[in-house]
């Protein structure tokens, strides 16, 4: 299956309208979906809050572009509440961050397996080990603090197992940059998953520092806070790998191109018919803004938009278990480091994100805590005897000695 | 004791519209001075609702069933039908809740530990020992589910259930500022709930003839009509401590 994006025809931007009603539409099921609908759905979220954002951006810096920008915004706006809205009331905040971080582990997978440039591969390798870990530590808080499994939510898709520490992860800002893409030289692909990716983080970013003040669970507020503040330093990663020299359409450009291409990779492979439809309409809402772009490109910029993009679209996204590859990263780069632009073996490590975690460590570390020993079980580690029935003995009694 | 065990002592609770003596009545005036916007009552916003439920699917349904191969075959016999799914979702959700209740009772404890306890309050043994009563019922579930050739990883729609109305126990336990008792008052909210779910347990498995799992839930509905009691006794001696103002020399 392709698409031909300059063939294609989307839905006419003044067609392109919502109600209250639709936009609050029924959710998926929690417990009957797929997990990667559930997938999808955080994914296409993102796409378009990081849309949205890109053209708030653009619009403080192109005056000439604020009408076109403001337009399509809106649309944009109503898509990401739509996408967002297919959330179900029974999951839980913690449910639905088990749920970001399959995400970020399934597609950064895909991403990292296809990137055509190795050094871009590289870097999706180095931060999928990440974001691997941070699913290890929300599903121990998960078992040990509500007594869930999270595997309800990955519906066994990804594994629960550590990856890079998360207590390591915290790097001094100069050791999370990244050399870039040259816009003349990057294939369309390279440019699409970093935008992709970009988004997808900066969603995460957002949401944990969102949810994570409304956990009551002192552990909980600490872990959030920490992992968000490692989704930060991956957006400062991803969004380091597109070209800064490429001019805000041509960065406009990429961003539809993205979204159209993920809209299309989710229609392909939904299997639910409420939801594919959704993803096929805002597929053709996305063409049509693609085309408006290129006009805009032809128009303000003298240029033909088809030297920046493919005629067709690769294979789509793949909404699959990548354990292998996941499992085949993990034994051979989870010891890396960063150091500067690059990855680098762990005695190379920079000194400066030494220093900056010992700091932030320095009175704790909530995520090594907050999976102290945990082992993942099927049905929770509450399912081995041996932590059922453990023995009792006085945490105060330990604090006086210490 | 610590402090956080006295929050009926005089603080500043800005809440009441009282506290603000002119702010507060010209609210009042200004809101009484500006007519709705539109007509109509707090039935329109019933009948959007109404709406919704009408045209709404299921939030999830039963798993599809594991092969019966290993199931005893009076199992096999008594679960056919969809009587079977019924007890199915019930032991789904009396597993997912006493799970979860082990998870309460290690809060619990964590708050004994910081904040002590009164006079005719718990020990720290009764907690422990209230804990492991969780632990165990949850491996009741876990192995009857198994016997009946279920997946008891499954969250079944009243586990899922369970734990949304759960939500709110946990964030009163799991918060540091709560003490004992005010969690124990969460905690009271889970025991009244866990003593009509096995009661109700009781009653479905000795419907559907499974004699020994009928048994088993009155045992263990037994226990937890006692943990339901001494939350009961242990919140009375609280608030009656509190009340005599004796709360601070209570530990």
């Amino acid at each position: 299956m392709s698409l031909d994006i300059f063939k294609e025809r989307g839905t006419p931007l003044e067609r392109q309208m919502f109600t209250w009603k639709e936009i609050a539409g029924e959710p998926y099921s929690k417990l009957d979906d797929d997990a990667f609908t559930r997938v999808r759905q955080i994914l296409m979220h993102g796409v378009e809050q990081e849309s949205c954002r890109f053209k708030h951006f653009a619009a403080r810096f192109n005056p000439d572009l604020r009408l076109p920008l403001a337009q399509i915004r809106r649309v944009e706006h109503h898509q990401a509440t739509m996408v967002n809205w297919l959330m179900p009331a029974d999951q839980s905040a913690l449910e639905t961050t088990i749920g970001f971080e399959q995400v970020a582990i399934e597609v950064t997978a895909h991403v990292a397996a296809v990137e055509p440039d190795p050094y871009m591969a590289q870097v999706y390798r180095f931060g999928l080990l990440e974001d691997f870990d941070h699913l290890y530590r929300y599903a121990a808080l998960m078992d040990r603090l509500c007594g869930k499994d999270a595997n309800n939510i990955l519906q066994s898709y990804t594994d629960i197992m550590p990856g890079r520490p998360t207590s390591v992860e915290h790097r001094s800002p100069e050791d999370d940059l990244r050399r870039y893409y040259e816009k003349t030289k990057a294939a369309p692909l390279t440019k699409i998953h970093a935008a992709l990716i970009t988004g997808a983080e900066w969603q995460t970013r957002d949401y944990y520092l969102t949810v994570g003040p409304t956990f009551a669970d002192p552990l909980a507020r600490q872990l959030y806070a920490e992992i968000a503040s490692i989704e930060e330093q991956h957006v400062t990663q991803y969004e380091a790998l597109s070209d800064p020299n490429e001019t805000w359409l041509e960065k406009w450009l990429v961003q539809e191109a993205t979204e159209a291409y993920a809209y299309w990779s989710c229609y392909c492979q939904e299997q639910h018919p409420r939801i594919k439809q959704i993803w096929e309409r805002f597929l053709s809402y996305e063409l049509e803004h693609l085309r408006i772009v290129r006009e805009l490109m032809q128009t303000l910029e003298r240029r033909d938009p088809a030297e920046l993009l493919p005629a067709e679209f690769p294979d789509p996204l793949s909404f699959t278990s990548h354990r292998k590859f996941v499992r085949e990263t993990l034994a051979e780069e989870v010891e890396l480091r960063a150091r500067g632009f690059d990855i680098v073996p762990p005695d190379q490590e920079s000194p400066a994100s030494v220093a900056y975690r010992a700091q932030l460590n320095g009175a704790g570390s909530p995520s090594a805590v907050v999976a102290a020993g945990y082992q993942w079980k099927p049905g929770t580690e509450l399912t081995d005897p041996r932590t059922r029935r453990i023995e009792f003995a006085s945490l105060a009694g330990e604090e006086a000695v210490r | 004791m610590s402090s956080n065990n006295r929050p009926t002592d005089i603080g500043i609770n800005r809440t009441g519209i009282a506290l603000s003596p002119i702010d507060g009545p010209l609210m009042a005036e200004g809101a009484s001075a500006a007519p709705p916007s539109s007509t109509g009552s707090a039935r329109d916003a019933a009948t959007v609702r109404l709406q919704y439920a009408v045209e709404a699917g299921d939030f999830g349904h039963m798993p599809p069933p594991l092969t019966l191969r290993g199931a005893a075959n009076t199992a096999v016999e008594l679960l056919k039908g969809t009587k079977a799914n019924v007890l199915l979702d019930k032991l789904g959700e009396r597993l997912a809740f006493e799970r979860t209740g082990v998870r309460f009772y290690d809060g619990l404890i964590i708050k004994f530990e910081a904040s002590g306890t009164w006079e005719g309050g718990p020990t720290l043994e009764e907690l422990v020992a209230f804990r492991d009563d969780e632990a165990r019922h949850f491996d009741l579930m876990v192995q009857t589910l198994t016997a009946l050739g279920a997946d008891p990883t499954a969250m079944t729609p009243s586990a899922d259930l369970a734990a949304v109305e759960g939500l709110g126990v946990l964030q009163v336990i799991s918060d540091p500022r709560t003490g004992l008792a005010q969690a124990l008052h969460a905690q009271q909210i889970a025991e009244l709930a866990d003593v009509a779910g096995w009661d109700q347990l009781a009653c479905l498995a000795e419907t559907l003839g499974h004699t020994e799992l009928t048994a088993q839930c009155r045992s263990a509905l037994a226990q937890e009509n006692l943990h339901a009691a001494a939350v009961a006794r242990w919140l009375k001696a609280h608030a009656e401590i509190a009340a005599r103002g004796e709360l601070s020399a209570a530990s």
